[in-house]
Parts: C-alpha cells; sequence; structure tokens
C-alpha cells in the first residue's frame, strides 16, 4: 500500500523538500537538465506505464501529451487541476499536503515535454492548508535552483505558479477551469477546439489532475514497466482511493489497480456493527451506484467497474449501509448537481432543477405517482445534451438509484415516510420487546 | 476603499500571469478585498477592483456573483461553512448543523445575534474522510462531534 504517490507519507516530514529527494524526488528533472532525457524517451515510458488521467475520465497521460504541438512556436502551458470538488474526494488534497514536491517535479517533466515554459496549478479556494504547503514546496525548489528560467544554465525553463478558485464545482471540468483561470465566470468551453490547440489565453495547454502529474516522476526514474505492473491489463499502477460514508474509518488509500472491491471495505474498517452493506458508489457522486453484491465481486480497476456497471471516476468510494435513506441521499446528491450547474445549457440549468424539486417534494412525502418516470425522463432529456459532462452527471445517480431501490422510492411516495426509517423503527420496537 | 497593503497584494498576484492578462487575478484580488472588508463586498468595491484591474465592471460582477464564496450581504465576523454532501451526511452532519443552529440560535445563511458567527451549508469541501466537517477561516474542523463544536465555538472571539 502507499508505493507511490503516498510513498513519504509515514515519514516524519513527508512534504519537505529533504525528504522528496531522499526517496529520489528531482532525480528525473536533473537528469533532464543534464541534456540525459528526451522528450521521445520520456512518452515512450509514460505509454509504457499505462499511466489514465486520474482526474476521472482515464484518458492515457502519454497520448494526451503527446497531442500537444510541442514544436509550434509561441507560448504553451501546462496545467494542473487541484481544484478536488467531487463528492466524495480527498485524495488530492492529501497528496497536495503531504507529496507537493512530486506534483511540481510532474508538472515540470510535463513542460519539457511539452515544450511549455510556464505552469499554473490552479488550487480550489478553500483548500488553503495545501495550498500554503505547496507555494512552500514550490519556494524551497526555486530557491534548489530547479526551476526559473535557463535552469542550472540548461536549455530548460519552467516557471510554475498557483492559481487560487473560489469555490465552485464545474471548474474541474478542464476548460471551465481555462475560463476561470483567465479571470471569467468557470463556464465550459465549446470542443472543439481542443485545449492542445487553443487553451489557455487562446495558447496550446495540457491539463492533467494532481495525482497523474504525482505519478509521473515515479514512472520515469522506476520504470513504465515497473508503474505498469503494480496493477493490471489495462490499469497500470496504484490509484488513490477515498472511501468514505459508512465505514469504521474512512480514510484515503493507495493501492493497486485491481484490488478487490472487498479489500478496500477491509482497509477502511469495514461496516459499523450490525450493518449490512447496501450500495456503493465507486467513483464518485456523478458515477452511477452499484448493488452490494456487484460491488462485492468487482476489483477497483477501469474494466471491472466498467463491467460492474459503474466508472472508476476519481476513485472515491461511497459506502452506504442499510441505514441510508436512497430518497433522502439523492436528493442531496440532486441538489448538489442543481446548485453547482453553471447555467451555460438550458438541458442542465433546468433540468437539475426539475430533479432537485421533484425529489424534495417526494421527500417532503408530497410525491405523485408518476414522479418516478418524470425523474428518469428529466435525466435522459438532460444527458448527452449539454456542453459538458456535468448534465450527465446529474442525471446519472438518479437513474441508477431508482433502477436499483424504486420499491424504496414508490414506498416513500406511498406512505410519505421512508421505509429505511420505518423498518429500524420496527427493529428497536422489536428490541424494546 | 482599497487599501494600499490590498492592492499590493493584488498586484503580487498579477505578476503570474503574462501581460495584459491582470485579468486572471480578479478572482484572488477580490478575496482580498473581502477578506478587507468583513467578509462581503459591495457594488464599490467591486468597481475598485474594476478599475484597479482595468476591467469592464460587469465583467468583475460576473466573477464576484458566479463563485460561491463572495457575499453580498454582511456575514459574523466568522463564517461557519458546514458541508452537507453526501459523505458528511452519511456520517450525521445533518444532525450537527441542526445541533449548531440551536445552540448559535441561529439559521443557516443568518448571523448570531452577537454577529459573532453565521453559518452556511455548503457543498463538498474535499475533506470527506473526515466528515462531519465544517471550514471555519482558512482552517478546516474533522470528524466533528457535539462536544468538538462546543470547543471550537468557545474559542471563537
Amino acid at each position: 500500500m502507499n508505493e507511490v504517490c503516498f510513498k513519504n507519507l509515514d515519514k516524519e516530514n513527508p512534504a519537505s523538500f529533504a525528504t522528496y529527494e531522499s526517496t529520489g524526488g528531482y532525480k528525473v528533472w536533473r537528469k533532464i537538465l543534464n541534456g540525459e532525457l528526451t522528450p521521445e524517451d520520456i512518452l515512450a515510458e509514460l505509454k509504457t506505464s499505462g499511466l489514465r488521467g486520474r482526474g476521472g475520465a482515464g484518458f492515457p497521460t502519454g497520448l494526451k501529451w503527446s497531442f500537444m504541438p510541442r514544436n509550434q512556436e509561441g507560448q504553451k502551458y501546462v496545467v494542473c487541476n487541484s481544484d478536488e470538488g467531487e463528492p466524495g474526494t480527498c485524495h488530492d488534497r492529501d497528496i497536495l499536503r503531504y507529496n507537493p514536491h512530486a506534483v511540481i517535479e510532474g508538472m515540470a517533466i510535463a513542460g519539457f515535454v511539452m515544450n511549455a515554459t510556464v505552469g499554473y496549478n490552479y488550487i480550489r479556494g478553500e483548500f488553503m492548508e495545501p495550498y500554503y504547503r505547496f507555494e512552500e514546496a514550490l519556494k524551497d525548489a526555486y530557491d534548489a535552483g530547479l526551476l526559473g528560467k535557463s535552469i542550472q544554465g540548461s536549455a530548460v525553463s519552467f516557471d510554475l505558479y498557483t492559481h487560487l478558485g473560489a469555490g465552485a464545482y464545474i471548474c474541474g471540468e478542464e476548460t471551465a477551469l481555462l475560463e476561470s483561470l483567465e479571470g471569467k465566470k468557470g463556464q465550459p468551453r465549446f470542443k472543439p477546439p481542443f485545449p492542445a490547440n487553443v487553451g489557455l489565453f487562446g495558447k496550446p495547454t495540457t491539463i492533467n489532475n494532481t495525482e497523474t502529474f504525482a505519478n509521473v516522476p515515479d514512472i520515469l526514474s522506476k520504470g513504465g514497466k515497473w508503474f505498469a505492473d503494480l496493477g493490471v491489463e489495462n490499469s497500470g499502477g496504484t490509484k488513490c482511493f477515498s472511501v468514505t460514508g459508512n465505514v469504521k474509518n474512512p480514510a484515503n488509500f493507495e493501492v493497486p489497480m485491481g484490488t478487490p472491491f472487498s479489500k478496500l471495505l477491509e482497509l477502511a474498517g469495514g461496516l459499523k456493527e450490525g450493518r449490512t452493506l447496501k450500495a456503493v458508489i465507486p467513483g464518485g457522486s456523478s458515477t452511477p451506484l452499484l448493488s452490494a453484491d456487484t460491488a462485492m465481486n468487482m476489483t477497483m480497476d477501469y474494466d471491472s467497474i466498467a463491467n460492474a456497471g459503474s466508472m472508476l471516476g476519481a476513485g472515491s468510494v461511497i459506502i452506504m449501509d442499510d441505514t441510508t435513506c436512497m430518497v433522502k441521499t439523492l436528493t442531496r446528491l440532486a441538489h448538489f448537481y442543481y446548485d453547482e450547474s453553471c447555467g451555460q445549457c438550458t438541458p442542465c440549468r433546468e433540468g437539475t432543477g426539475w430533479l432537485y424539486r421533484v425529489l424534495q417534494r417526494i421527500l417532503d412525502g408530497n410525491g405523485k405517482n408518476e414522479d418516478l418516470d418524470l425523474l428518469v425522463s428529466v435525466g435522459e432529456k438532460i444527458s448527452g445534451n449539454t456542453i459538458c459532462a456535468l448534465g450527465d452527471a446529474a442525471a446519472t445517480p438518479v437513474e441508477s438509484f431508482i433502477r436499483h431501490f424504486r420499491h424504496e422510492f414508490e414506498y416513500y411516495i406511498k406512505h410519505g415516510r421512508s421505509i429505511v426509517e420505518s423498518e429500524h423503527h420496527l427493529i428497536e420496537e422489536e428490541a424494546i420487546v | 476603499m482599497i487599501s494600499d497593503q490590498a492592492k499590493k497584494e493584488i498586484d503580487f498576484w498579477v505578476t503570474k500571469y503574462p501581460e495584459g492578462r491582470q485579468s486572471s487575478a480578479v478572482m484572488q484580488a477580490l478575496t482580498i478585498v473581502q477578506n478587507e472588508n468583513n467578509g462581503s463586498l459591495t457594488g464599490e468595491l467591486m468597481q475598485e477592483v474594476a478599475d484597479h484591474l482595468q476591467m469592464p465592471s460587469i465583467s468583475v460582477q460576473e466573477v464576484a456573483t458566479f463563485y460561491e464564496n463572495y457575499n453580498h450581504k454582511p456575514v459574523g465576523k466568522h463564517i461557519i461553512r458546514f458541508c452537507h454532501n453526501i459523505s458528511c451526511m452519511l456520517n450525521g452532519s445533518d444532525d450537527l448543523i441542526s445541533y449548531l443552529e440551536e445552540k448559535l440560535q441561529v439559521k443557516t445563511g443568518e448571523i448570531s445575534k452577537d454577529g459573532l458567527v453565521s453559518v452556511k451549508k455548503v457543498e463538498c469541501l474535499g475533506a470527506c474522510v473526515g466528515g462531519p466537517m465544517c471550514q471555519i477561516g482558512d482552517q478546516y474542523h474533522e470528524h466533528l462531534t457535539p462536544s468538538k463544536l462546543d470547543n471550537i465555538l468557545d474559542n471563537l472571539k
């Protein structure tokens, strides 16, 4: 466990420059500065590693980097997406707090490969502790002469800056993030053109997630094959998972791809006494809910979770036990998407409001029989009809919650109260007798 | 009025972006100005930010009303931003928010009578393994219980 991004977690000062260097940090970057590595070497190694974007989409990183027109004249940019906000996700926060230098080195390497001399790390505005840690690390890297212009007399330049957000989930979408970096409302851009051609300030730009960058230095120092072999076919390496919800010890774990879900559940202390597993959201609130049986039989990698009917997403595993009311939980998620829709596309702006209001009316005891079909139909009308994936993300939990737990919603509509609370009330009464 | 100190801080942020792209600093400028003005923005302050960054005032207002962390009404000296999203909810955030409302005699979105705190329900703050949790100032408070909350409130001045 904790072999790459979290490998320094048990050290005394995990975030310090000295700790990072003592475990091989900046070795690859120094090689680059000495002219010992070419962009082609690095791209080949990344492709061998099987590293895929850790932010949720899972696009192969080496391939993404190769899309950049590195020989085109003019400024190019590398951007790190540290706008972590997918409900259930909080491992990038720990990477920034405990291993910021891996992100810095990963971004610098990316800059070298894509011939981009400037990078920005977009950190969500609430992450002040991670921001201070990252800034401190950045200062140490500059003081050590590892960043700047013509670094150590080489032809390599890389300047890195942090940018702070101000509270908007949508800025985790890469083109919304670019808009935000330009000082605008975070509303996603229509694609094409893709950021690799027209990105930040209109220049070629590549955006990767914090964890993706943090994996890069070790892949290059230990080899793409080493990384690939940590995981399974199609899912190279390790993945940081946030395990939250109804478990004894919610925590972040970096485990090899392909680890059984049951093992991950065990690492988080398992369920509380006397509880049974009801459902699991494996990749953050935007990924489909899975039944307990399905989850218990899957392993934590892209293919297995896809076969189970969901997505690995951002590695945000939300555990629900038998005390969880699905109507209440889904209403909370619907409120989230309603709140965070940027308002640009009509189906999402209006549809998320419908989803939330209809669910809230069920929760208030005023549900109608036709409401469930209405919810599914509104979801279908949002999906695929918006510029970015937030619309689909809002519809996904609605469809999957109702599909798996339709009887709970029907019970709530009929009786005006939760079947779960009724059941638990009965159990408590029996216990008293 | 924006103080000279705040202007200096804003200008530091401007240096991070290419020449002519000073509007990239608008989010941080609004944060700095808001912090200086007891936690909220006014029309006058937004105009000053626009002037300072040579931006159209409508562009500044768009940003100031789009992002969650800007306030356009007075707030308490401390804002307790309580996460009520799924992972925190599954670990009892609703009960804690009710406890807080009861104890402070304040509803979410309002300011306590002494002006010391306002309570806000917010979406995921990215500390789900520590839920239930809240943010006060720069600091996250995690694994909250009623007694932990009591302690935190007692130390707010």
